[in-house]
């Protein structure tokens, strides 16, 4: 009770919202800025309007992003329920291994994956030994998929877990208690209580890999060009910023969408989400 | 409690592990190659990381992301626990939310378009101070200190609730100013998470690749910049001997921070465990 | 006990938002006395005990210590420490470091200081306990290490809130003795927050009740309990029939329709009052002898005594006795005139009905939700 803030402790805030708003209020209001003028500074819609040239690269995009965070809820659920019924030290040491490739440098891992999927790569190595292939894997759809997968699974396997250890286990014990078979538990009692972690999954793979642009550019051999790779090449090549504002506009509607949406099936609730 | 976990699913956790520890062994293995290959190890050799050693442009630009890393991660820790303190003084309302949400973005937005839109932010200032090349060391420190700040506040706003506000009481009680309770006994007190703010602030810092690329100039680049100008071309197995001794750095800082956060727990374990 | 003031509030009112928590508010403490803040949570007691440590300023009002005002003045620059109600001890702080905080922050000598704290760690019985960690002490003995922590600085006033409030009654008990003897061995003054009517009698030289802000009564517990100023204090402190009654004029009054001699004047005549009977002032006679008549409606044992509920022409009154009597069972009820206490109306009359809905279970969920 009491709890009256002093004038001290009010301005511990001061700093970080004066920046917050600078750095990242401003940047974002210089995005819509941008996305609305043309290089005179003029308004224009030109750049919304030239955004119907690039339909395809948004729906691929999309298209990617939504397949390559299925396949990572698919491998993640699964194995974060395996982890979760670990033993306590086993489980904070699985954990860490599976966060540890997360901290090599993502260009590198991801050019690493260049080398095994090459025509000559270190996999059609070992199998033309074994007598099968070669196959053609670089360069492919498949494998710019293969990349988000690799590169993102960590971001849906720690949420999910993190809620998994929060179920209660007399939940399963009282359902098994009731009847209910192994796969019932899961489908009753597991799945509707780790939702939010689901969730949170989703989102921190889904974002990451819609906008990525180096992945497709290694793995896709420019054949599968993502939003981000037309947004990366309006800054850094064709300088054209306010098309690039355009886009990076759009793909953040986009995104917003795609989280409200996510957010209505999720309800409300605080509990996943947090990675370190 | 014993919990059984069945041979299938060990096989599988191992599967996922094998699956995000390839390409990095791969690379670990091919940094010490006897020749040039980057995909067919022939013979043994530290050629590589002698190279790396001797290669000026890459050791300046390791030296760069540690200069970057520290400054930008002390900075984003000093303003981010004033802000966690001032934060959790606040009441319960719009202004708070809209500061948590604000705070939030970097940590929502594709990196993308965070890196663009400072981008912007940095070009349009330089080009009413009438600047050329305003991209350089302080931009990349602008932007790691934002994109940080979430993550700092996110690891000391739990500690200081945890904190009973008594204490801090207490030690004015017995003769503290203000100043000097909140250094003798509430910072203690949320030490490990601020310390855990700053290991993370780090890592991002050392680890970012996609908001830097964004915000760099040529005349102040980090090794991820650096690297991913190499995997432009032919990369060579100096970059992989590079990867190789930041995943160790990464891997041992990962361990320190455990076992900080570890030692932490237990104590709060006694608390509860061992009421006489 | 000398007479000097110590303490003294004058006209302190504080207001949080709306909520006016303490309301023109005067009343001064003796030197070496212990003295109790008793009421109702919410009844502004904490508040005053933190305006008088430092930790919140009056909207209104003077706060003066020996002879001048300490209004504005911050808590580590007044010679009061407070004892905390779930103790507050650092948590990254050994107990020897815990006690030694307050003399470190003195810059005393590190001789000095381990002596202070022998001594405090023999003055609340825990030799031997200086490496412990705070954390892995029982709440016991985290209570004495607090206790132990206020006093090294040799403070000329404790504050105490509700410091015994988490432990079991057992220990409850046993604290309670072990406060009013160290107390008494160090001859400073207590200042005593409670909601524990029973706890603010067995402990205090003086009693403040206090309730939405204000002052109810202050006097020594006798006082309190046995001439409460209104039906408040007497409904709060032990229990008490409260019956709606008339002065007729000096030393007798009526109520429950009958004419009773008291020992009360100075009311004027035919004044409306309230009347208190404490449940243990009622004597039962047979129904011919009584003053009242009325039936037995439950009867509860106590241990030493039967706790037995009369209807009397629809007001439930209780009795303590000593004697059995069956429910359904026709008494007497006899009054001596000193049992008798008249109180003039106030705004708690009639708020306090009779024993109708009264159970023990009730009584203690209450108590339950004002510990929270």
């Amino acid at each position: 009770m009491n709890k009256k803030a002093s004038l001290g402790q009010r301005l511990c805030a001061a700093p970080h919202i004066l920046w917050s708003a600078i750095f990242i209020v401003v940047p974002l209001l210089m995005v819509v800025y941008y996305a609305f003028t043309d290089a005179s500074g003029a308004f224009s819609l030109e750049g919304i309007r030239r955004l119907s040239d690039y339909t395809t690269t948004f729906l691929r995009s999309l298209w990617f992003g939504i397949i390559a965070t299925i396949i990572c809820l698919v491998i993640a659920y699964p194995l974060a329920y395996v982890i979760s019924q670990l033993k306590v030290k086993s489980q904070a040491v699985t954990i860490m291994l599976v966060m540890v490739p997360m901290w090599m440098n993502f260009l590198l891992r991801t050019y690493s994956w260049m080398t095994l999927l090459e025509d000559s790569g270190v996999i059609n190595n070992i199998l033309g030994k074994l007598g099968i292939g070669p196959f053609h894997m670089i360069n492919t759809g498949g494998a710019v998929i293969l990349g988000m997968v690799y590169n993102f699974l960590p971001y849906m396997i720690l949420p999910i877990y993190t809620v998994m250890t929060k179920l209660d286990h007399s939940l399963i014990e009282a359902a098994q208690d009731l009847g209910a078979n192994k796969l019932r538990v899961i489908r009753d009692v597991v799945m509707p209580s780790t939702r939010s972690g689901v969730i949170s999954g989703i989102t921190m793979v889904f974002v990451p890999s819609v906008s990525t642009f180096y992945i497709s550019q290694k793995l896709g051999g420019g054949s599968f060009s993502l939003i981000g790779d037309v947004i990366e090449m309006q800054f850094q090549v064709s300088n054209n910023f306010n098309f690039g504002a355009s886009l990076s506009f759009v793909l953040m509607i986009l995104i917003l969408i795609c989280i409200a949406v996510m957010n209505r099936f999720g309800e409300k609730d605080e509990n996943g989400g947090v990675i370190i | 409690m014993k919990r059984r976990t069945g041979a299938s699913s060990m096989v599988y956790l191992c599967l996922v592990l094998l699956f995000l520890y390839l390409p990095i062994f791969l690379l670990i293995v091919l940094s010490f190659n006897g020749t040039n290959s980057t995909s067919v190890m022939r013979g043994f050799s530290f050629k590589w990381y002698y190279e790396l050693f001797h290669d000026d442009a890459t050791i300046q630009a390791f030296y760069n992301t540690i200069v970057l890393a520290v400054t930008s991660a002390v900075t984003a820790t000093f303003i981010g626990t004033l802000a966690a303190i001032g934060i959790d003084k606040m009441k319960k309302g719009l202004r708070k939310t809209t500061i948590m949400t604000v705070t939030d973005i970097p940590m929502m937005n594709p990196e993308i378009v965070t890196g663009v839109s400072m981008m912007l932010l940095f070009v349009f200032i330089g080009s009413i101070l009438g600047m050329n090349g305003v991209l350089g060391f302080w931009t990349l420190f602008i932007a790691h200190v934002t994109f940080s700040l979430p993550y700092v506040i996110l690891n000391v706003l739990p500690k200081l609730r945890q904190t009973d506000h008594n204490i801090f009481e207490a030690a004015r009680d017995l003769g503290c100013t203000q100043i000097s309770a909140f250094f003798k006994v509430v910072l203690p007190s949320i030490l490990p998470g601020i310390f855990s703010g700053l290991i993370m602030a780090f890592t991002l810092s050392l680890d970012d690749f996609i908001i830097s690329y964004f915000v760099s100039g040529p005349r102040f680049q980090t090794l991820p910049i650096r690297i991913f100008s190499m995997t432009k071309k032919r990369v060579t197995p100096d970059m992989y001997a590079l990867s190789t001794l930041m995943f160790v750095t990464i891997l041992v800082l990962l361990i320190l921070v455990n076992v900080f956060q570890n030692k932490s727990d237990s104590s709060k374990k006694k608390e509860v465990g061992s009421d006489v | 006990m000398e007479n000097n003031i110590i303490i003294n509030l004058k006209n302190v009112s504080v207001k949080l938002g709306d909520n006016q928590v303490l309301e023109n508010l005067s009343m001064y403490i003796r030197d070496k006395e212990f003295i109790t803040l008793l009421g109702p949570s919410g009844c502004g007691k904490t508040t005053t005990l933190r305006i008088i440590g430092g930790f919140l300023e009056p909207d209104s009002g003077e706060v003066i210590f020996g002879d001048h005002s300490v209004n504005g003045v911050p808590p580590h620059k007044r010679q009061v420490n407070t004892i905390f109600q779930r103790y507050a001890l650092f948590p990254h702080l050994n107990v020897y470091e815990n006690i030694a905080f307050g003399l470190r922050v003195k810059k005393l000598k590190e001789k000095e200081i381990s002596e202070t704290v022998k001594e405090m760690l023999a003055l609340v019985n825990l030799n031997g306990f200086e490496r412990r960690d705070v954390n892995s002490l029982s709440g016991g003995q985290q209570q004495r290490v607090a206790i132990a922590r206020a006093l090294a600085v040799k403070p000329r006033v404790l504050l105490l809130d509700e410091p015994l409030g988490a432990l079991d009654l057992k220990l409850r008990k046993d604290m309670q003795v072990e406060l009013k003897n160290i107390q008494q061995r160090l001859g400073i003054t207590f200042i005593y927050v409670t909601h524990d009517q029973e706890e603010a009698l067995s402990m205090s030289d003086t009693v403040v009740v206090m309730d939405g802000g204000i002052i109810q009564q202050i006097g020594s517990p006798q006082d309190v309990y046995n001439e409460p100023k209104n039906a408040f204090v007497a409904d709060f402190i032990g229990e008490s029939n409260i019956l709606d009654g008339r002065m007729m004029h000096d030393f007798e009054c009526s109520f429950a329709g009958a004419k009773f001699r008291c020992l009360d004047k100075g009311f004027g005549a035919g004044e409306s009052v309230d009347v208190v009977v404490r449940p243990e002032d009622v004597d039962i006679v047979p129904v011919e002898k009584g003053m009242l008549s009325g039936t037995v409606t439950s009867v509860t044992f106590k241990g030493v005594h039967f706790e037995i509920i009369v209807d009397v022409g629809g007001f439930k009154w209780m009795i303590q006795t000593t004697d059995y009597e069956p429910v359904g069972k026709e008494i007497g009820l006899y009054i001596e005139p000193d049992a008798i206490h008249i109180m003039k109306k106030s705004k708690y009359s009639g708020l306090y009905g009779d024993y109708s809905s009264f159970s023990d279970e009730i009584d203690h969920l209450s108590d339950i939700e004002e510990e929270e």
